[in-house]
Parts: C-alpha cells; sequence; structure tokens
C-alpha cells in the first residue's frame, strides 16, 4: 500500500490520527446530525461494508508492569471511497455499523485539503466540545464522592 | 495522500465466500467436474472472475500467497486490503501460489510439497489458464471420480503433467491445483491419475 509510506510521526499523520479519534468516541446522533448538515453530500460507494470483529485490549499496570490482555473489545470498520477517490477509514469501538460508515465517510471527506479546515471547525471542533464537557461530567460526579484522608495528630508522638 | 483505486470486494462477504467455497468443494470431491462460483462485481484487470472468487473465499491472514504474473500490483493491493495475505517471496513458503499466466509457472517441485507427518502443509496451486473443457483431453481416475473422467486444460505444458505425476507419487505429499479459466474452475487434487 502506498500509503504505508507517509511516516507515522508526520504532521499529516497526527492531524488525522486526531479526527478519526474523535469521530470514534462521537455520538453516532451526533454524527448523523452532522452529516445531514453537510451542504454538499459526496456520492460514495463501500470497499469494505462495516464489519464487526474483536480485538484484544492490553493493559499495563503501574509504569513497570508488563502488558497484559485485559480482554476482547468489539470493533467496527469500514472503508468508503468517495465520488473523488478519496478512501476514508472508520474503526470504531461498538456494534453500531452506520457510526462506523459515517466515520468513514467523514475521514474522507477531511482528508480533501479544500475542506478540511472548514469541516474541522464545523464538524470536529464541536464534537470535541461535546467529548470535553461529557468527560469534565464524568470527572465531576466522581469528584463529588471522593473522600480525603488526613493523619491527624494524636498526642502521644508530641513531646 | 496518495491513493490507489482500489476495487470494491464482495457484496456479503460471508455468505458470498460460502457459496465459493462451496462451489470449490464440488470441484474438489468431484476432479474434473467444471463449476462457475459467483464472482464479486468488481476485479482486478489481472484476475479471471473465477479466481477472483476463489481467492476471497480462500485467503486471509493465516494464508501466505505467492503471486507470479505479469501486472501484478493491482492484483497483490487488491488481495492485501480484502483479504489480508500476506505475500512470501519463495513459492516454497507459501500456503496458496497464485499464478495468473502459466508462462510465469516455476518447475512444481519448487512449492512446498508438505511432510509424511503433515500432508496438508502443502502449497495449494492456483493457475489460471486460457480455457477448460470436460469431456476431453487428459484422462482422469482416482477418488470422487466413477471410471474415468477427461479434462482438457488449454496452456499447461507437457512438463506440468510429468512434474505433477512426480509430485503426486510422493503421496501423501503432494501439490493440489485449482485451475481457473474466465468464470471457469476445475480442481485437481493429489489423488488424482491423470493419463494422456
Amino acid at each position: 500500500m502506498q500509503s504505508a509510506t507517509v511516516p507515522t510521526d508526520s504532521p499529516e499523520t497526527a492531524a488525522r490520527q486526531r479526527w478519526m479519534a474523535v469521530l470514534a468516541r462521537a455520538e453516532t446522533a451526533e454524527l448523523e446530525a452532522a452529516w445531514a448538515g453537510l451542504a454538499d453530500k459526496p456520492a460514495y460507494r463501500l470497499l469494505r461494508k462495516p464489519e464487526v470483529g474483536l480485538v484484544m485490549a492490553r493493559g499495563r499496570v503501574g509504569g513497570a508492569g508488563g502488558a497484559f490482555n485485559l480482554g476482547e473489545i468489539a470493533v467496527t470498520r469500514c472503508a468508503a471511497q468517495l465520488a473523488d477517490g478519496r478512501t476514508g477509514f472508520g474503526y470504531v469501538g461498538g456494534r453500531d455499523v452506520r457510526k462506523c460508515e459515517l466515520a468513514a465517510l467523514f475521514d474522507g471527506l477531511l482528508q480533501d485539503g479544500a475542506r478540511q479546515s472548514a469541516l474541522l471547525a464545523s464538524v470536529i471542533a464541536p464534537l470535541v466540545a461535546a467529548q470535553e464537557a461529557r468527560k469534565a461530567e464524568t470527572q465531576n460526579d466522581a469528584a463529588r464522592t471522593k473522600v480525603n484522608f488526613f493523619a491527624l495528630e494524636r498526642g502521644e508522638d508530641a513531646k | 495522500m496518495s491513493q490507489i483505486a482500489l476495487k470494491a470486494g464482495f457484496d456479503d462477504s460471508v455468505h458470498d465466500s460460502q457459496r465459493v467455497f462451496r462451489a470449490l468443494l464440488d470441484a474438489m470431491s468431484r476432479p474434473g467436474r467444471i463449476v462457475t462460483p459467483s464472482p464479486p462485481p468488481e476485479l482486478p484487470a489481472a484476475l479471471h472472475p473465477a479466481t477472483a472468487a476463489v481467492c476471497l473465499a480462500l485467503l486471509d491472514f493465516e494464508t501466505p500467497l505467492w503471486l507470479a504474473g505479469p501486472d501484478i500490483a493491482e492484483t497483490r493491493a487488491w488481495l492485501a486490503f480484502h483479504a489480508g495475505c500476506p505475500f512470501v517471496a519463495t513459492p516454497e513458503q507459501a500456503a496458496f501460489a497464485l499464478v495468473t499466466d502459466v508462462a510465469a509457472l516455476p518447475a512444481l517441485g519448487d512449492f512446498a510439497l508438505g511432510s509424511d507427518e503433515m500432508p496438508e502443509r502443502s502449497t495449494t496451486l492456483l493457475l489460471q489458464v486460457g480455457r477448460l473443457v470436460a469431456g476431453q483431453g487428459q484422462r482422469l481416475s482416482g477418488p470422487g471420480i466413477d471410471g474415468t473422467a477427461w479434462l482438457d486444460v488449454d496452456g499447461v505444458t507437457a512438463s506440468f503433467w510429468t512434474e505433477r505425476a512426480a509430485a503426486c507419487a510422493l503421496f501423501p505429499r503432494g501439490l493440489d491445483v485449482i485451475f481457473t479459466a474466465g468464470p471457469a474452475l476445475a480442481a485437481l487434487p493429489r489423488t488424482t491419475q491423470v493419463e494422456d
């Protein structure tokens, strides 16, 4: 594959990784609304229809701990080819095939330099904001039940 | 970012592959019988419809493929995407060998013939030929054939048949061959005896 020649640490790759991650974390309804709000939807066909498979998620305990298999998670993947020949890929957690298809379509559109900045502002930025709001809410919920322990001076050591 | 204009694969990969596998099973268990599996809607220019169907049904990430023939870059990209099979540099490392033109076929002894303990580790050869006709040509006999059957394979040389006979004389080691021509395919497992 020619695309494999793009170095993994190039700025384009990093930018694409970022938007693909945002698309994968988005809610289906959000992506559906963004797609509906798109002014000129491209014609497309699916090179690889959305298919669900299992991926082994690995974890690590502590900095020195060895990696261990946490368990398998469902992942859906899809490849969509747009009318201009660009191919968008969607890899999303879960079994939502429509979400995966939409993620692939947006990935394809975002590779178009002419539309990229407009789409980053109109689609990706609101998704990031919504995801950060959800994350903050979860953190707030957790913080409310946080218990702080203090070591009280009991007197026997005090001389 | 550069893109290869990839062609699509099976419409319904699970069920379409199963149908092709069933057709292939018929061909393998009745050597000399010509079957026509339903091909994917789009295929690389270098592949015949039957070859493309068999590749998508049989190849996956666990089947190393050795690919030979003219203009195979598109085929290679297409198989890497849809089948996800690894490609190997020498025929003896391959679980499947796809030869799109008989002229590119190496000596059959170059393929893996399996071992006596593990005869299934042999290479299965997918060979694209010009034409397949049943009822004439080579005389076939052996398991799966009631008496005799005839199969005419257009394009293979006399040395192919000698080398195949030599490889299959090592039974249980040997070489299974699937011939494809246009939409049709026929199989020649290692147990089949071939005479002129």
